[in-house]
């Protein structure tokens, strides 16, 4: 690891305004992913700004029937929150779904969404990542594979993003609350806060260097349900080969209202529009949650080894919306292995 | 964004004072910034119980107690816990007395190695706790009233939303495996380990 100096400010603008001063500056929140990182030599501030004892640590009920959650609410208190339990169900299940309990009770809010891709290229240091080195090309693309993206992936980075509490998010319209140099402000809705690669993809999100996220905005909750599943290599503990965030609300067997998103599958986490639009006004069938998602899919590129990710995120997909169209509600998590499970490689987490 | 520059900018010292509650006991400790816990415990403290299994947060070994929430040391820098309270295996006995959760290791022959067994023993006790107060898992059925449409939307007390306080969650088998997924055992003791949780558990 480099070495590195470490300031701990006790207000949010002159946090801001350390990284933003210095080029090699970063924030440290919980440290789950980049402590990791800075130990692989894949990220090397030169300053830790340590954002995590700042008061970004409430749940607050807004004025809209919504939820502000404060950027510092670690990953298991957000999970357990009985608002949290009880109106938006897919981002207390996908919250729980990532890492370890170890782990959440570590990792933030703002911290879940920084997290950086498990792809192996990116990690290891010893070879070429446009990601992490821009310009050195991207083995992935014809190594190993199996894991990465089959939707929004360019000749320039095949990488997922790993988080599962980022697609919940994404299905449930949430924004992110951003403040930079200068008291500016800004919120930018979660399904444009990160990118898909093109020809930049050493840039996740549309962060600016020195910008705070300081919370993430729920609106009110969709009508209908909502609940998130996850299929990976394990039963417990490791990445989304695919996961599934949706809520839906059925009147009368038709659809009224869909949101659907993808992870596992692209850059950032992947709202299905198109199978919402084919969703809305169709009955509450399987084979129409079938249609939907292959309205969805059609759009897929898969790589030569993670063809399978399509199938199964179709599958997932018509399985979460059949649970949610069902009279008693979404069934339980799947306990074992996905379908086609191998064992596990070297990443383990959310 | 992280971005990786050459330091040519000056910065304060890359070492720091840190003061650790460890077990009860106060540590000012003079560490490199880049000085983890686990190493602070195991290299500053002769606190060897934690251990290093894959120093990078997927393993578990490293598991210990921080203002009472079970974390991976491995994962924390030291500069960024000043001031924190941790307790660590060898602060769970009572005296002579073993920790119950430790006494129903013995009792099922929860190890083998034993390696890994310290960061069981302290992510059993945050588990034990997390279910205490009610935390669900993954697995933890939905409760059918929380799908969303009996909830009125609109501003009220965090505590008062789902009925105050959540009633405990029952560790079952299927409870605790996932809720101790975070920590991997190469021996396999598993079946035994998650028979010493579901003992104290009762």
């Amino acid at each position: 690891m480099k070495s590195f100096s470490y300031v701990r400010p006790s207000d949010v603008d002159t946090a801001i305004a350390a990284v933003a001063a210095d080029p090699a500056g970063s924030y440290l929140g919980g440290g789950t992913n980049l402590v990791d990182l800075m130990k692989l030599g894949v990220a090397a501030p030169g300053l830790l700004v340590d954002v995590s004892g700042l008061p970004l640590t409430e749940v607050t009920p807004t004025p809209e029937g919504g939820l502000s959650v404060g950027a510092n609410v670690r990953n298991s208190d957000l999970a357990a929150h009985p608002l949290v339990r009880a109106r938006y169900p897919a981002l207390s299940q996908a919250l729980l779904a990532g890492a370890s309990g170890q782990l959440r009770n570590a990792a933030t809010t703002g911290g879940n969404l920084l997290q950086r891709t498990r792809c192996l290229y990116f990690q290891d240091v010893g070879k070429p990542c446009n990601k992490r080195e821009p310009g050195t090309g991207c083995p992935a693309r014809e190594g190993v594979h199996r894991d990465l993206a089959v939707l929004g992936h360019s000749a320039h980075c095949v990488a997922t993003h790993p988080s599962d509490m980022a697609v919940a998010l994404a299905a449930l319209d949430a924004a992110v609350r951003l403040r930079g140099p200068d008291e500016s402000e800004r919120t930018v809705p979660v399904t444009d806060f990160h990118r898909l690669p093109g020809d930049s993809p050493e840039r996740d999100t549309v962060l600016e260097h020195g910008e705070l996220i300081t919370a993430v905005e729920l609106p009110a909750p969709a009508p209908g349900r909502s609940a998130y599943r996850k299929a990976r290599d394990r039963a417990s503990y490791a990445f989304a080969l695919v996961s599934v965030a949706a809520a839906l609300d059925v009147r009368g067997g038709t659809v009224r209202s869909a949101r659907l998103a993808f992870g596992g599958l692209a850059h950032k986490p992947w709202r299905a529009r198109a199978a919402e639009e084919a969703l809305v006004g169709a009955e509450a069938t399987e084979e129409s949650f079938g249609r939907a998602a292959d309205a969805e899919l059609s759009a897929a590129e898969p790589l030569r080894d993670n063809a399978f990710k399509v199938e199964l995120a179709r599958n997932l997909a018509v399985r979460v919306l059949a649970s949610l169209a069902a009279p008693g509600g979404p069934d339980a998590p799947a306990a074992g292995p996905a379908p086609g499970a191998r064992p596990p490689g070297p990443n383990s987490g959310s | 964004m992280w971005h990786v520059v050459p330091r040519t900018a000056q910065h304060p010292p890359a070492v720091s004072a840190v003061t650790l509650h460890v077990n009860g006991v106060r540590h000012r400790l003079t560490l490199d910034n880049r000085t983890t816990v686990l190493d602070a415990l195991r290299e500053h403290l002769a606190l060897t119980g934690s251990k290093k299994g894959c120093d990078h947060g997927q393993c578990g070994a490293c598991t210990v107690l921080m203002e009472g929430r079970r974390t991976n040391s491995c994962l924390k820098l030291a500069v960024a816990c000043d001031g924190a309270e941790i307790t660590t295996v060898e602060g769970l006995a009572d005296g002579e007395n073993p920790h119950p959760v430790q006494r129903a290791f013995l009792d099922r022959d929860g190890f083998q190695c034993g390696y890994c067994t310290p960061g069981q023993i302290c992510s059993a006790i945050g588990v034990l706790a997390e279910a205490a107060d009610g935390h669900p898992s993954y697995v933890t059925p939905v409760a059918s009233e929380a799908a969303g449409q009996s909830v009125p939307p609109g501003p009220s007390e965090p505590s008062g939303a789902a009925g105050g306080t959540p009633p405990p969650v029952p560790l079952t088998p299927e409870e605790i495996r996932e809720r101790m997924s975070g920590n991997l055992c190469r021996c396999g003791a598993y079946a035994n380990i998650i028979a010493a949780v579901e003992d104290v558990a009762r």
